[in-house]
């Protein structure tokens, strides 16, 4: 495991909001082809840190890299093209657009085709509409929901919105694929095939950060976790390790280190 | 209307069918028109005018959901743009197919211009600044004449030259075949060309990566960022050329008039804009088309209906058509805000989408 190369390594991520800190030197490394856990309680600072990664927050201290290129300061455009790809905690979709359509945008930051060839049609614009909706249609497929492709994201079930979100996040061929709470209010059963699906992205090559309140679907999943309290990494480490640390184990049920703790369980 | 077009090669006969009676009938058009007085022409051409602009500002408020509400200013940079390049104020006279292009790319620039510093505003805030900006444009019409007379100030250019391709000109009347050609009747069909062609750029544009990325800025711009939509970028673009729609139209304007003054880009024109593609159905783009003929020529209806109506009931004008042309203009509005929040032809991809599913299956 460990022999694999670095994809994504943050060091020293600090960012307050007002007198608030919100995370305080964050340093985590994520190596390709794993499914990375991040985990902590409300408040910890995980979503802050997601931002922090898709740059829509700039970092007040500290850098990260990907495949060892710095990201820190650009646009959140630009993080997208440089490989890392995200899904909303609160559901981000375009609402008023078809499944497809939304899949389709997602096909934006991969294809070149400006203004002028719209107008004119040009055969290299056909090429690649045709191109980009054979995409999107394939990817609905993969998710699972090639079924809806023409409904308007808005009339689609929350589960179904969920997956509609990864699949737009697949379109732009991202290295790292960021999952902001993926399992969110889905039921048991959708929380299984969710977890079939994220293994298969992995599975098909890409890496996955994965922030997530279910502690089962973290375990079962993830090949490393870290955990977040208060804007620090409080641990990191395989679930096994992670799920026994007294620290963690504090962090999330608020006993004293020193008394008799249980461990955490699903 | 989609039951027209349900299955194959009888749908397909069907709609061409009908778009060779629709292009008749507007071909007719003119003629018709010119029977119940040339005034009808030229309040036609105006309809068109504006159904360029609505197609222009639609652009910008119904893809890109920017609300802009100094879009006359483009118009009236158009405008001056042909009237200062074809008139003898300077003593230019450019054929224009130089200076459409000029006019398109000078409000396009303008359009960046206005783009640019509000790029971080959104709704309320953006129409604020958008504002102000058409008024500024307007008052620079205003005052530019001195110390160096560039604009004429508010008497406006005069004698501004008509189209002419070689001997051809648009503005004097001719015999075709028998038959009394005015000089509006010559524009309406040039007018027609113009938006049958911004039409298909824009329903191309509508459906195209850049198209998607506009809508999705609309939906979602912390979304369309993330996924790698440079907004900045597109949403100049979408200023850019909902900008060069509005120059176009103003040359055109300039043209037919023969004369421009800034009174004629005040902010009510602005609003009246904003008012068809609203009407219609934002981001549609018939019901744009729809909303901008509708508002045209429902006033001029009134015109020419209340007062012989009043004359007739009672004997004596008791209200003025200018009033009742308000009052059902307000009462319009509040009644579509109530039953049609969408506009009259609301929806836009929606029913395509239906139907393409109903073939998939």
């Amino acid at each position: 495991m460990s022999e694999r190369p670095v994809l994504l390594a943050a060091r020293g991520i600090g960012k307050r909001f007002g007198g608030l800190t919100a995370l305080s030197d964050v340093s985590l490394t994520i190596r390709e082809g794993e499914i990375y856990g991040l985990i902590g309680p409300n408040g910890a600072g995980k979503t802050t840190l997601f931002n922090v990664l898709t740059g829509l927050y700039i970092p007040d201290a500290g850098d990260f890299t990907l495949d060892g290129r710095s990201l820190a300061g650009l646009k959140p455009y630009a993080v997208a093209a440089r490989g890392i790809s995200r899904t909303f905690q609160n559901i981000r979709l375009f609402a008023d657009m078809t499944a497809l359509e939304n899949v389709m945008v997602g096909r934006h930051v991969r294809t070149r085709s400006g203004v002028f060839g719209a107008i004119l049609r040009t055969a290299a614009e056909r090429a690649e509409e045709r191109d980009i909706a054979e995409r999107a249609r394939a990817l609905l497929a993969y998710v699972g929901i090639d079924r809806h492709s023409n409904i308007v994201a808005r009339h689609l079930s929350y589960g179904d919105q969920r997956r509609l979100e990864i699949a737009r996040a697949l379109a732009t061929e991202p290295r790292l694929l960021a999952l902001d709470e993926p399992a969110a209010g889905m039921n048991p059963t959708e929380r299984q095939s969710l977890g079939q699906l994220i293994g298969r992205v992995r599975a098909d090559g890409t890496t996955v950060l994965l922030i997530e309140h279910d502690v089962k679907l973290v375990m079962g999943l993830c090949d490393r976790v870290a955990v977040l309290d208060y804007g620090k990494k409080i641990a990191e480490g395989e679930p096994r390790e992670v799920q026994r640390d007294p620290a963690v184990i504090a962090a999330y049920l608020g006993t004293p280190v020193d008394a008799p703790a249980p461990a955490v369980t699903a | 209307m989609m039951s027209l077009f349900r299955d194959g090669a009888s749908s397909k006969q069907a709609s061409r069918a009908a778009i060779v009676l629709i292009a008749l009938v507007l071909i007719a058009l003119p003629f018709a028109l010119a029977q119940a007085g040339t005034a009808w022409v030229r309040i036609t051409n105006l309809a068109i005018l504006f159904a360029l602009l609505s197609l222009g500002l639609n652009i910008v408020v119904g893809f890109a959901g920017l609300l802009d509400l100094g879009y006359i200013a483009f118009y009236g940079v158009g405008a001056y743009c042909y009237a200062l390049l074809a008139s003898p104020h300077f003593g230019l006279h450019l054929p224009f197919w130089v200076i459409l292009p000029i006019g398109a790319a000078v409000a396009c620039l303008f359009g960046v211009l206005l783009g640019a510093p509000t790029l971080k505003l959104r709704g309320d805030y953006l129409a604020i600044v958008t504002l102000g900006f058409g008024e500024i444009i307007r008052i620079f019409l205003n005052n530019l004449s001195q110390p160096l007379n560039i604009t004429n100030g508010p008497q406006g250019v005069t004698l501004i030259d008509p189209f002419r391709v070689g001997s051809f000109n648009f503005s004097k009347p001719e015999q075709w075949f028998g038959l009394a050609v005015s000089g509006p009747i010559k524009y309406y069909y040039l007018l027609l060309v113009v938006l049958v062609l911004v039409m298909i750029v824009n329903v191309r544009l509508q459906d195209s990566r850049i198209g998607r990325a506009w809508v999705a800025i609309r939906e979602d711009e912390t979304a369309a960022q993330a996924m790698g939509i440079n907004t900045r970028n597109v949403k100049l673009l979408a200023f850019a050329m909902g900008a060069s729609f509005g120059g176009i139209a103003g040359g055109m304007f300039a043209a037919m008039q023969g004369f421009v003054s800034p009174e004629s880009f005040v902010l009510v024109e602005s609003i009246m804009v904003l008012a068809m593609v609203v009407l219609g159905g934002m981001g549609n783009i018939w019901g744009v088309v729809l909303g901008a003929i509708l508002l045209s020529f429902v006033p001029e209806l009134l015109r020419y209906t209340v007062e012989p109506f009043q004359k007739a009931v009672f004997g004596k004008t008791l209200i003025e058509p200018e009033v009742i042309r308000m009052l059902l203009f307000g009462l319009a509005l509040v009644l579509m805000m109530l039953y049609r929040p969408a506009g009259l032809w609301p929806s836009r991809t929606r029913r395509r989408e239906l139907a393409r599913a109903k073939r998939a299956r």
